[in-house]
C-alpha cells in the first residue's frame, strides 16, 4: 500500500451515510479507504482533527468562473482556489461564458484549462441555446458528449416556453437536467433591486418577486408534462418556495437551491446603495428570506450554492443602476451556512452539511459528496466555532465584490483535500 | 440649529431643526435678493461645478444664479457630450474635476444614489440636483419654504402631491420633508404610478380624486414624466388628464385659500388646465424666486457659513 494519510480524531459527519462521530479517516491513492494495518498506520502522514469537523468536500452547483473571456475576473486557478478556500472539492460552472459555452470546442476549451489550472474538481455545464439567446437550442448531445453534466443558459432565462419545453423534453433524452435561472422579463424589466419598500423609497427601479415565481410555475408545468428534471437556481422569494414545495408534493422533478446571501440578508441591505448588494434575484424582503430558511429546513429546497459571480472593483465601484450584478461566495458560503442554520439552531451539523455536500452532488448526479469507502478522497476540515471577518483583501478570488466584508463569520475552513491531496492548508493554497 | 453637514444628498436626512435653519437663511438671502445690488460675497474666490448628467434648465439655470449671487466661480457642465460619453466612470470624472480645484460640487443625474456616491468619494461638499427617482432636495426645500412664507408653518397642513409619484424624485424629498415639519401628506394618481408601499412612510395613498383632494391646504402637481417610464402606466395623456387633470371643478374640491404648487416644467392641459397655472391660487412662479434663495442658503451653509451671521 502506498503512503497514507490518516485524519485523526475529528467529528467526521457523512450525511449521506448517516454517519457522525469521533473517528478517524484514511486516504490512499486518492481515495477514502478502511482502517489499514497497524504497520502502514506507523508511517501515515498524521493530521491532528480534533476539534475539527471532518465533512465530505463541499459541493456548489453554482459557481461563474469568467473562462473563457473575462479572467480579468476570474480564471479557473483564482476560483478553484477560492473554492478550496471555502471548503469546495467540487463545482458546477456555469456557461455565461465569452464567447457562451455553446459548442463542444468551447466545452473542451474550459476542459483543457481545468486540466491545466484547476486544483478542484470542475463540471462544465453548456447553454440550452445558441449564445443564451433564447432562439435556437444549442446541440445538447454533442455538449453532453464534451462533458457538460446539464445545460443552463446561466444568468438568462429563456423566455420562450415552447422553446424551453422542447429543451427539456429533448435534454431528458440525454438525462440532461435543466438548470433554469427563472425570470420573466416583462416584469423585471429594468429592475435593479427588489420591488418593495425600499425600491419605492430608493427611487430604484423594481424586480418583482412574480417575475421569478411565474417562470418557477412555468418549469413546474413543463417539469410535469415532460418529466424532465429542472433545477431552479437561486431561488429568492416566498411564493417561488411554495409553488416548489406543492410541486414535490406532488412528485413533479424539480429541484432547487438557495444562496447564503438570500439566506442572510434582505433587501434593507441596499438602503445605501452598496453595489456588493446587488444581484440577480435581488435580495427581496425579510418575509422572503424568511421563507428561504424555512424551505431548507423542511426539504422544499434541495441544497446551497454560492452563486459565485466576481466582478472587478472597478466594475462594481459606480452608480447602482449601472454596477454589475452578483457577488463572490465560495470563501464565505460554509460560514454563512454555518450561521443560519446551524449556529441558530435550526438545523443540526450533518443536516446542514448534507445542503453543502451529497444533496447537491445527486441533483446532477455527481459521484461525490461523500467519504464512503472507495470514494474520491474529497475532505473539508473545519473549525464550526472559529470567528473570522473577511476583509477586501482577503479573498483567494481575483475579484473582491462580497456582501460579507467587515462582517462576523462563524465557521471557518483549515485545510481541504481533493482527490486525497491536500490543496488549501490553514489560509494558504497549496498549488503545486 | 447650527448646520454641520458638508453635503447637501437628501432630506430624509434632515431634522425638523435643520430645516428650519434652511428656512432662516433662505429668508435671509431672500431681502438680500430684494436689494438694489444683491450679490453678496460669501463664496468669493470658491468654484462651483455643476455636473448635469441629466438634461435641466430651471434647477441649473438657479443653481448658477445662486452661485452667482454668492459671488462663486461658477462652470456648468453638459456631462452627456462629456468623457463619461466615452466611458469614463463617475467616480474618475468627479476626481478630476476635483483635482482641477473645485470647491464645491453640484450634481444632477439619472441614477439614484449618485449624489451619496460621490459624496462619499470627495472631500468639498456635494449637493444633490436630483439623482433618478430617489430625492430632489432643494425643490423640497423650496416648496416647503414657500408653505411656510405662505401658511406660517406646515404644522398641520392638509397636501395632497397629485401625479407621477413613482418615478418622482420631486415627491419622494417633499413627503419626508413635509411629514418631517408636521404637515398630513396625501399622495394621489393613478395605482400605476402610486404603489402602496408609499403609505409605509406615513403618508396616504389615494386614487380617487375627489376624496384626495378634499380639505386640502395645497396641492402640488407633479408632471406626467414620459422618459421615465419602461412602459405605459396609463391608456393615454386624454385619459389622464380625465382622471386626473386639475381643472376648476376639481380645484373647488380643495379649501378656499388652497394653493397650487408644481415644479415645473408644466405641461399645460395635461396635468394643469392653463387658466389654473396662471390663476392667483398658483405659487408656481413664487416657487421659482424662492429655489433661487434657498440653493443659495444650501450652498452658503454646505460651505460651512452661519445661519445666524447673515443679516438680510
Amino acid at each position: 500500500m502506498s503512503q497514507v494519510t490518516w485524519i485523526k480524531g475529528g467529528r467526521v459527519i457523512d450525511p449521506k451515510i448517516e454517519r457522525d462521530e469521533i473517528s478517524d479517516i484514511f486516504i490512499s491513492n486518492g481515495k477514502i479507504i478502511d482502517r489499514p494495518s497497524r504497520e502502514t498506520l506507523a508511517k501515515a502522514d498524521t493530521i491532528d482533527a480534533t476539534g475539527l469537523v471532518a465533512s465530505p468536500g463541499l459541493v456548489d452547483l453554482h459557481v461563474h468562473f469568467r473562462v473563457p473571456g473575462e479572467t480579468h475576473k476570474e480564471t479557473i486557478f483564482s476560483g478553484t482556489s477560492s473554492a478550496a478556500t471555502g471548503g469546495f472539492t467540487s463545482v458546477v460552472c456555469m456557461p455565461n461564458t465569452s464567447p457562451p459555452a455553446d459548442t463542444a470546442g468551447t466545452i473542451q476549451y474550459i476542459k483543457d484549462a481545468v486540466g491545466r489550472e484547476s486544483i478542484v474538481h470542475v463540471f462544465p455545464t453548456a447553454c440550452i441555446t445558441v449564445g443564451s439567446e433564447g432562439e435556437r437550442l444549442a446541440p445538447t448531445g454533442s455538449l453532453r458528449d464534451a462533458g457538460a453534466v446539464a445545460i443552463s443558459d446561466g444568468g438568462k432565462c429563456l423566455q420562450n416556453s415552447g422553446l424551453m419545453r422542447r429543451a427539456v423534453e429533448y435534454a431528458n433524452m440525454f438525462n440532461m437536467p435543466v438548470i433554469d435561472h427563472c425570470e420573466d422579463y416583462s416584469l423585471s424589466a429594468n429592475g435593479v433591486m427588489n420591488e418593495g419598500l425600499v425600491s419605492t423609497k430608493l427611487g430604484l427601479r423594481g424586480n418583482p418577486a412574480e417575475a421569478e415565481d411565474i417562470m418557477v410555475s412555468r418549469d413546474v408545468i413543463l417539469s410535469a408534462k415532460t418529466g424532465a428534471h429542472i433545477h431552479i437556481q437561486h431561488v429568492s422569494s416566498r411564493n417561488a418556495i411554495d409553488i416548489i414545495r406543492r410541486a414535490k408534493s406532488r412528485g413533479v422533478n424539480i429541484s432547487a437551491e438557495a444562496t447564503p446571501h438570500h439566506m442572510c440578508f434582505s433587501e434593507l441591505e441596499v438602503s445605501d446603495f452598496n453595489t456588493n448588494f446587488k444581484m440577480n434575484p435581488p435580495l427581496r424582503s425579510e418575509e422572503d428570506r424568511l421563507a428561504i430558511l424555512e424551505g431548507l429546513e423542511d426539504g422544499t429546497i434541495d441544497c446551497i450554492a454560492s452563486g459565485h459571480a466576481p466582478h472587478t472593483d472597478y466594475e462594481k465601484d459606480v452608480e447602482f443602476d449601472y454596477a454589475p450584478n452578483g457577488v463572490i461566495g465560495l470563501e464565505t458560503a460554509l460560514g454563512a451556512t454555518l450561521n443560519q442554520l446551524y449556529h441558530s439552531k435550526r438545523l443540526d451539523l450533518p443536516r446542514t452539511l448534507s445542503l453543502l455536500t451529497y444533496q447537491p452532488a445527486q441533483i446532477l448526479n455527481l459521484n461525490k459528496g461523500t467519504l464512503e469507502i472507495g470514494a474520491d478522497a474529497d475532505v473539508t476540515l473545519f473549525d464550526p466555532e472559529c470567528e473570522w471577518t473577511p476583509q477586501s483583501n482577503s479573498f483567494q478570488s481575483k475579484s473582491s465584490n462580497s456582501p460579507w466584508i467587515n462582517r462576523t463569520l462563524k465557521g471557518k475552513v483549515i485545510q481541504t483535500f481533493v482527490s486525497g491531496k491536500l490543496v488549501f492548508d490553514k489560509g494558504k493554497i497549496l498549488s503545486s | 440649529m447650527p448646520w454641520f453637514r458638508k453635503d447637501l444628498i437628501s432630506t430624509e436626512e434632515l431634522s425638523p431643526e435643520e430645516i428650519q435653519t434652511v428656512f432662516k437663511t433662505t429668508a435671509a438671502f431672500k431681502k438680500i435678493l430684494g436689494r438694489k445690488t444683491a450679490k453678496t460675497p460669501p463664496l468669493r474666490g470658491k468654484t462651483v461645478v455643476n455636473l448635469f448628467f441629466e438634461n435641466s434648465t430651471r434647477t441649473r439655470v438657479a443653481f448658477e444664479m445662486a452661485a452667482t449671487k454668492l459671488s462663486a466661480d461658477v462652470m456648468s457642465l453638459d456631462m452627456k457630450t462629456s468623457s463619461t460619453s466615452k466611458g469614463e466612470t463617475l467616480r474618475d470624472t468627479v476626481e478630476n474635476i476635483h483635482a482641477l480645484a473645485a470647491d464645491m460640487i453640484v450634481i444632477r443625474h439619472s441614477a439614484p444614489g449618485s449624489a451619496a456616491y460621490i459624496s462619499k468619494v470627495l472631500d468639498i461638499p456635494v449637493l444633490n440636483a436630483g439623482d433618478g427617482a430617489h430625492e430632489h432636495p432643494t425643490q423640497a426645500l423650496l416648496d416647503c419654504f414657500t408653505l411656510h412664507e405662505k401658511f406660517g408653518s406646515l404644522k398641520g397642513l392638509k397636501i395632497a402631491i397629485l401625479g407621477d409619484i413613482l418615478y418622482s424624485r420631486v415627491a419622494r424629498s417633499n413627503l419626508w420633508a413635509m411629514t418631517k415639519l408636521g404637515a398630513e401628506v396625501t399622495l394621489v394618481g393613478p395605482a400605476t404610478l402610486v404603489p402602496r408601499e408609499f403609505e409605509q412612510f406615513g403618508v396616504t395613498v389615494s386614487h380617487d380624486l375627489k376624496s384626495a383632494l378634499a380639505d386640502k391646504d395645497a396641492v402640488m402637481l407633479l408632471r406626467i414624466q414620459h422618459e421615465r417610464q419602461n412602459a405605459s402606466a396609463f391608456p393615454s395623456i386624454n385619459e389622464y388628464t380625465r382622471m386626473f387633470g386639475l381643472n376648476k371643478t376639481r380645484l373647488s374640491w380643495l379649501k378656499e385659500n388652497a394653493v397650487i404648487m408644481h415644479p415645473g416644467p408644466i405641461n399645460r392641459g395635461v396635468e394643469i388646465d392653463s387658466e389654473l397655472a396662471d390663476s392667483p391660487q398658483s405659487v408656481i412662479l413664487g416657487q421659482v424666486t424662492n429655489g433661487l434663495a434657498t440653493r443659495m442658503a444650501c450652498l452658503y451653509l454646505c460651505s460651512g457659513g452661519k445661519a445666524e451671521t447673515l443679516t438680510g
